[in-house]
């Protein structure tokens, strides 16, 4: 169990680009080497060397080291140190203008392609696709062949074969920014297609034709030196690194050092600028900064030390959580999603959790069997008893014997929850052997019984079918299935029915609920629908910014909701014939739990919110049997003082 | 399924025409009268329009271009005047030890670099992931016919445990173990570039899908993590990966033009090379051509194991 990973600590701080770039040690060392090469390269007129033409058959294959030869010379005689620097010009001359060759022509075509679309676009782009249906360094031999060896043709080679990696970058770009209202705004003021083209397209462009560069400048100077390397660039006596190698290799066996020398800095040289393009990309890319390319690992993880040990579990309860605080950590800033939240579901009961986007509802149910991501997750706090056995100080093989066995899930959208390559008997299998030591034949028909149970007509074909091949409601039935796999004793249904249509949700809400009196499991059923409440669970709490504000048996908090925010979300259930009542959503949002105020977190959307609200943390009070309200002005106090 | 690759195949010939398009265009632009290039400059005028009326040189392009294909439908690549013999010979002689080099290294890279990726990606942020990263990056920096010269130093000059150069023994040789022995260092040599690439992208792609939906209902059923890792994230991740190691496909066999150079190998880069410098301008159009047919066919190749694995693409 990793804590909150490294990059996602180097975005909290927000510094800007050039900043994140520096911090980035590799990034650093990669600027560093790359500009010393150019400084030097471009000195070398100034630097009183040796001509880098004079030959001196006396001092021939000079090893380095050698008396006024650093590193000695070559099979005329020539001083390897100065070839190898005015080489390094010659090499980097050609390298970056190649990519500007590149980058001109191919960010045009991009351009043009992405905004004039239609026709234009497929000519261009099938134009493109043809060059690119040639194997790379071919293309540039083939043009190379026809031009005649020769460093300015080895450079329009290397240029013409990079052309399509800019246009499709930048017709890609190009195309979006052209359905732009800015775009729209520009062509009504009565500008021109190509003022348009290059005065507001093109400057939006510009970022990702200079990443485009970066990435690929490397990549051309280590071709164009491979073209002069095979005697097809640079013709002596004009040399850069490339055919400075390719000479040296005739003699590789007798005097290495005239070849091993010039492959050395053509390999510094875009290491140097792929370390650089890697730190730019690293920091430029969103999924980075956002952690979405940070593995999470098997199970979430908790915090030692904040766990209360000696609780005595509710004994008519299957699963009992208790103060369950579970936060996510990106950078410095710590989202605490769910702030102390008191459960417990008991054998055949529902118990309801109710909540807008963002109240923590889905990860209070993910953190009890630890499925919420780590990084950024962690439970903070709490204990979670599954009869009786604590869950949070449970081994992760334990977990993973509980998970699927004792404690099934089953998750809002069966499209992304099923996985797309296996066919649903594959997975239903898995399911079944994951958790009983049953032979194949065993387990398939298990699998068919399993889908006869959810009311699947033809079992035995549809084990067959792959998720995509089935209709929405038939997915969440294998969904639901396979959360039955094993006798389970509490199934934690996280939206099941969200993903699916008015009659398909009832069908499924129908099914859920026969099966678990047929079974006596338990179910906590996460939604954001009061009318979904009503159809299956027993007792509702009704969460807010990471907090239980309402429990209750369903019958009486439907008929008489206490807290401010419950109220609004029944006034949200659409009723038939009512349809006036749907716009009566609740304004504003709710808030973000990095910091939230001291007092009620939902007084600045409230309507009967009193000064004395927002002043201290707010208790959750006792209303009656099975029914408490964190709220200082509940609604049926109101009522019930007349 | 067979009609899905069918309907591929027919989908690739366009394709294969574009490139008879792309060459033939090439080949046209080069400056000055062919005739003459051929005959030297101390060729007479009638001797010039002699031959480009052999060379159908006095026709349009279109004329040309059509001539040109269909001879090349028929095999007639035209015959290459510095070996003298077909063209279609001598490039299906070298192709074959090109494709053994070739594919070789392909192997080498996906393997290689699919197992990179993975153990980077499972142990991200560890000591060992940046490790593999940093060779990776070495790895996709190094210019492979420098690298190729180092390997003939330390592991043919020094060790002597390869030879430098060759496909085969001279005296004794020409079998399986004798083809292995030599081509052990120019295939590990050209597999290195495009086993950091899909090494890369195998990682960034299990690191993608270890966050999908469906990794996490894997984790929910109480599979094992080996399970969750090498069946669930592993194929879904091997259909992003796939398509790439198509295209490496590309750069490997554009890549087999130097390590031919520097390891001798008697295969159709090598000969390019040579036939550019000689001016052998049939032999290089000849090779080109079935280079990049075979890469259309790599890349046919890798969309259909793609089809394969993934059935929503059916």
């Amino acid at each position: 169990m990793t804590d909150a990973s490294a990059p996602a600590r180097r975005a909290a701080a927000r510094p800007d680009t050039l900043r994140l770039l520096l911090n980035n040690t590799l990034a650093t060392a990669g600027l560093a080497i790359f500009a010393l090469i150019v400084l030097i390269a471009l000195a070398a007129p100034l630097l009183s060397l040796p001509d880098p033409d004079a030959t001196a058959p006396v001092d021939r294959l000079l090893r380095p080291l050698a008396d006024g030869h650093l590193l000695g010379t070559d099979a005329l005689g020539r001083d390897i140190l100065s070839r190898l620097i005015w080489g390094t010009r010659v090499s980097l001359l050609v390298g970056i203008s190649a990519t500007l060759i590149a980058a001109f022509f191919g960010s045009l075509i991009g351009l043009v392609a992405g905004y004039a679309g239609g026709r234009v676009d497929t000519l261009l782009m099938r134009g493109i696709d043809m060059v690119m249906a040639f194997p790379y360094i071919l293309l540039a031999l083939a043009i190379v062949a026809a031009l005649g060896p020769g460093l300015l043709n080895a450079l329009y080679a290397i240029a013409v074969v990079n052309i399509p990696f800019f246009a499709r970058n930048i017709r890609g770009i190009a195309l979006g920014l052209s359905r732009r209202e800015f775009v729209d705004a520009a062509r009504l003021s009565g500008k021109s297609n190509a003022q348009i083209l290059f005065l507001e397209v093109l400057p939006n462009v510009l970022p990702v034709i200079i990443i485009t560069m970066s990435t690929t400048i490397g990549w051309m100077i280590l071709e164009t030196a491979g073209l002069s390397f095979l005697g097809l660039g640079a013709q002596p006596p004009q040399a850069d690194l490339g055919s400075m190698l390719g000479e040296g290799r005739k003699i590789l066996f007798t005097a290495p050092h005239v070849s091993i020398i010039p492959g050395l800095m053509i390999f510094a040289l875009v290491m140097s600028i792929n370390l650089l393009g890697d730190g730019v990309r690293d920091v430029l890319d969103p999924r980075l900064k956002s952690g979405a390319l940070t593995r999470p690992v098997a199970r979430t993880a908790v915090a030692k030390g904040n766990m209360p040990d000696d609780v005595a579990p509710r004994r008519d309860a299957i699963l009992d959580v208790r103060d369950l605080k579970t936060e996510f950590r990106f950078g410095g800033e710590v989202f605490k999603a769910v702030g102390g939240v008191d459960l417990h579901v008991g054998r055949g009961e529902c118990l309801g959790i109710v909540g807008e986007s963002g109240s923590g509802k889905s990860v209070s149910a993910m953190s009890i069997m630890g499925l919420v991501p780590t990084p950024p997750g962690r439970i903070a706090g709490g204990i979670a008893l599954l009869d009786g056995e604590n869950l949070f100080t449970a081994t992760d093989e334990r977990i993973r014997q509980l998970r699927g066995s004792a404690v099934s899930h089953v998750f809002q959208d069966p499209l992304s929850t099923l996985h797309p390559l296996f066919t649903v008997g594959a997975q239903l299998i898995e399911a079944i052997q994951a958790h009983r030591p049953l032979t194949k034949a065993q387990a398939r028909a298990k699998a068919a019984d399993l889908l006869k149970l959810v009311r699947i007509p033809n079992p035995a074909e549809r084990l067959k079918s792959y998720p995509h091949e089935l209709s929405g409601g038939m997915r969440q039935r294998i969904c639901i299935a396979m959360a039955l796999a094993n006798d389970t004793k509490v199934i934690i249904a996280d939206e099941p029915t969200t993903a699916l249509d008015v009659t398909v949700q009832a069908q499924v809400l129908a099914l859920l609920d026969a099966l678990r009196r047929e079974k006596n499991t338990g179910v906590l059923f996460i939604t954001h629908d009061f009318g979904v409440v009503s159809a299956i669970c027993d007792r509702v709490a009704v969460m807010y910014a990471g907090k239980f504000v309402e429990t209750g048996t369903t019958e009486d908090v439907l008929k008489a909701p206490a807290h401010p925010y419950t109220a609004k979300l029944i006034d949200c259930v659409p009723v038939l014939g009512q349809p006036e009542r749907r716009l009566d959503a609740i304004e504003g949002r709710p808030p973000v739990v990095n910091n939230l105020p001291d007092g009620c977190a939902f007084a600045p959307r409230c309507p009967r919110a009193k000064d004395d609200c927002s002043e201290a943390p707010i208790p959750l009070t006792e209303l009656g049997e099975n029914r408490t309200v964190r709220c200082l002005h509940p609604l049926s106090a109101e009522a019930a003082n007349g | 399924m067979s009609a899905y690759i069918a309907k591929r195949l027919l989908a690739a010939i366009p394709v294969l025409f574009g490139l008879t398009v792309i060459v033939f265009l090439i080949m046209a632009m080069i400056p000055g009268d062919p005739a003459t290039a051929i005959l030297g400059s101390y060729a007479t005028p009638e001797n010039v329009a002699r031959l480009n009326r052999q060379l159908g040189l006095d026709k349009t392009l279109v004329e040309q271009y059509v001539i040109w294909l269909g001879n090349m439908l028929q095999g007639d690549f035209g015959r290459s005047y510095t070996l003298n013999r077909p063209v279609i010979d001598e490039v299906m002689e070298r192709f074959s030890a090109t494709l053994v080099l070739a594919g070789t290294s392909l192997l080498l890279c996906s393997v290689f670099g699919l197992i990179a990726g993975v153990v980077s990606a499972v142990r991200q942020f560890s000591f060992t992931d940046k490790i593999i990263t940093f060779v990776v990056l070495i790895g996709i920096s190094v210019p492979s016919f420098w690298l190729g010269l180092l390997l003939i130093l330390v592991f043919a000059v020094n060790l002597r445990w390869f030879p430098a150069s060759g496909m085969f023994a001279i005296y004794g040789g020409g079998d399986l173990p004798d083809l292995l022995y030599h081509l052990a260092l120019p295939a590990v040599t050209l597999a290195v570039v495009a086993t950091g690439v899909i090494a890369r992208l195998t990682r960034t792609a299990m690191l993608e899908v270890l966050r999908q939906d469906f990794i996490r209902t894997a984790r929910a059923k109480g599979v094992t993590e080996n399970a969750v890792i090498y069946r669930h994230a592993f194929k879904a991740a091997l259909v992003t990966v796939i398509p790439v190691i198509g295209i490496q496909a590309g750069f490997v066999l554009g890549g087999a033009v130097y390590i031919e150079t520097v390891f001798q190998w008697p295969g159709i880069g090598s000969m390019l090379v040579k036939a550019i410098s000689t001016r052998d301008l049939l032999l290089v159009q000849g090779g080109v051509l079935v280079v990049a047919a075979a890469y259309v066919l790599f890349n046919l190749a890798a969309d259909v194991v793609q089809t394969l694995l993934d059935p929503r693409l059916r």
